[in-house]
């Protein structure tokens, strides 16, 4: 579903509208052109939809394609962004050939489209080569990448750089992502729509509706953490919070997360979860199907505390979508969970199970607190992680690159 | 007559250096080398980044010394700096190098960070736009500064001490254009300790002052 830009003004303020409007005001009629590898599914995805149709609407041409490879291309683009990630895997020998066979074969395809744009914004490595089959290319290309590329592997990190650094510029999302690279590498983190499934406000019947379906308790505080069953995410070391504050109180635990069905290892992560919650009746393992977002904004919503309780990770959209909903989250002291999880603030940052506990217990003791948490999150991510602010960031990114005059540009 | 006055905006995107530093000494040898709007965008242009409404420290250096490096000593000599208290930017840059030297010859360890608290050097992209809002009087002016945005607020206030020198802003500047009238609210303004307000925080003290306007209009048509 898409929405117009009158339609954030009760969410945002007609101010932040008609700055979007009159920054992007001399920029109207250029052609931007966004490449990534999927039209649906992952949260690139669902940015580009409601971002290129904000763009349109404030008068810039915006394309976006979708690159066009089979399964072979995939799998060893799945590889090689984990070992951006850091994780060393195993890439067949001829992987970088076929990894530019395919990228060539879709310049041949979009030639005319992205040799002409005034921009071009290539998402991640599965493009990435793209780059090199336009000698020709007319306007500014722009390298997104949307992973923690710290501390990539090095052997695949060689091949790459060489790809990246043809770039006029990237964009990470944390400053902490970053590689040093000789092009500008401007800093703009994700965003959450609050207009999407995922985030509207539902009314408090469909919210019953929810919590009887799923069997939860009225009256007894619940726990909610939403991410994949990966280890890095430590639903483990949740249930081990979980069963350490119940021994003091009364309380529920809510793990919903998907991939069980087609990952190996989210299939093992879940067969040791279960085997930890002991048949706690309290316990409930969700694995939801991937069109979920309106099951996952009634959990959060239904929700007493949020827990993004990881021990790595990127910028942690759930944690930005459960403190939009007033929530108080309880989150691991990693990745961009430490910009959103202000101690004391909007939450607090832990390290171990036993942190968990213990804030759970005290924020539970301490409802007007985690009351006025809550609604600080909400103001922290109005202000800035929502949409209307990442396509501020890009607008002003696509001003200075095309119109140029360095750090500081005055638009006419 | 004086001239209207434009309300102008802007946006910026910060620009990572691809510097970092692990530790006092790393960060002191770093500060030598960055580029002086590097210092500018960790001392002001913070205000416009996505950040935590309510930090200890308004520029980031002190923020890191507190938060990464524990040294509360540091964080609050760092703290108090304002860089228009300096003639220009290379000064201020000596002045934290003075101030960090000092706290090296202190210690006797160098304080370090953890893996993860490194403190990232970066610049910014800033672009300045026309709203296409003009006030012809100040009375006007009074009348449309609760529909500014932030930003907008930051460019006059502050970033325009950048453009016409320390102690100036564009709103003052407009003002005494209409000669001794506005003298009051002109001082008032020049009062304003900005360096630890807030945006959002300094937009209502400057909406405060510039009621006063509507007041006295009030008063002498009463």
């Amino acid at each position: 579903m898409t929405h117009l830009l009158s339609d954030y003004i009760p969410i945002v303020g007609e101010d932040v509208i008609n700055q979007l409007k009159q920054l992007s005001c001399p920029l109207s009629g250029k052609s931007i052109v966004h490449i990534n590898s999927t039209r649906v599914g992952g949260g690139v995805a669902e940015i580009l939809e409601n971002m290129l149709m904000l763009m349109k609407e404030l008068g810039l041409e915006s394309h976006w394609e979708v690159i066009d490879a089979g399964e072979n291309f995939f799998k060893i683009t799945k590889k090689l962004h984990n070992s951006l990630q850091g994780w060393e895997q195993e890439l067949p020998e001829d992987w970088y050939q076929t990894y530019l066979e395919v990228n060539q074969a879709n310049a041949e395809r979009l030639k005319d489209l992205l040799e002409n744009a005034d921009m071009v914004f290539i998402h991640d490595p599965q493009p990435l080569p793209l780059i090199q089959f336009f000698p020709n290319r007319k306007g500014k290309w722009v390298w997104r990448c949307h992973i923690d590329l710290s501390r990539p592997v090095r052997s695949v990190w060689k091949n790459l750089k060489g790809l990246i650094s043809q770039y006029d510029a990237s964009i990470f999302s944390l400053l902490s992502f970053a590689q040093p690279l000789e092009q500008p590498m401007y800093i703009i983190p994700p965003s959450i729509d609050p207009l999407s499934e995922k985030n509207i406000p539902l009314a408090d019947e469909e919210l019953e509706r929810s919590r009887q379906r799923f069997g939860l308790k009225t009256g007894v505080p619940l726990l909610v953490q939403v991410s994949r069953f990966d280890r890095f995410k430590d639903p483990l070391g949740v249930v081990k919070a979980y069963q350490l504050v119940k021994k003091y109180r009364p309380v529920q635990l809510v793990l919903a997360g998907g991939g069980a069905t087609d990952d190996p290892e989210a299939e093992q992560v879940l067969e040791e979860l279960k085997a930890d919650s002991q048949n706690d009746p309290d316990i409930h393992i969700l694995d939801l199907a991937p069109e979920s977002d309106r099951t996952i904004n009634a959990l959060q919503r239904l929700a007493d505390i949020v827990l993004q309780k990881s021990l790595k990770e990127g910028f942690g959209l759930t944690v930005t979508e459960a403190l939009w909903k007033g929530k108080p989250v309880i989150g691991g002291n990693v990745g961009g969970i430490k910009l959103q999880v202000i101690n004391y603030h909007t939450g607090f940052l832990v390290d171990s199970p036993e942190g968990a506990a213990l804030r759970i217990r005290y924020l539970l003791n301490e409802k007007a607190l985690a009351k006025e948490m809550g609604r600080k999150g909400q103001k922290f991510v109005k202000e800035n992680f929502l949409i209307t602010r990442h396509v501020r960031d890009y607008l002003t990114l696509i001003a200075g690159l095309i119109k140029g005059g360095g750090c500081r540009l005055q638009l006419d | 007559m004086p001239e209207p006055f434009k309300i102008m905006d802007c946006s910026l995107v910060p620009i990572s250096l691809g510097i970092s530093a692990q530790n006092l000494r790393e960060f002191r040898e770093h500060l030598t080398r960055i580029p002086l709007e590097s210092l500018y965008s960790h001392f002001y242009e913070n205000l416009l980044r996505f950040s935590f409404d309510d930090p200890e420290f308004r520029n980031d250096f002190a923020q890191w010394a507190k938060r990464a490096l524990h040294d509360p000593v540091l964080a609050e000599r760092l703290g108090v700096l304002d860089p228009y208290d300096y003639p220009g930017l290379e000064e201020l840059r000596n002045a934290l190098i003075e101030i960090i030297d000092d706290r090296l010859y202190e210690t006797r360890y160098i304080p370090w960070a953890r893996p993860g608290e490194e403190f990232y050097f970066l610049t910014s992209q800033t672009v300045v736009f026309d709203t296409g809002i003009i006030a012809n009087t100040p009375k006007e002016l009074a009348r449309l500064f609760p529909r500014l945005s932030s930003s907008s607020v930051y460019y006059h206030f502050i970033e325009a001490r950048r453009r016409l020198g320390a102690k100036q802003d564009d709103f003052s500047n407009w003002l005494k254009d209409f000669g001794d009238k506005y003298d009051a609210l002109i001082k008032s303004l020049g009062e304003v300790e900005y360096y630890f307000l807030s945006l959002t925080e300094l937009k209502k003290e400057l909406i405060k002052i510039f009621s006063a306007i509507a007041r006295r209009n009030k008063k002498s048509k009463g």
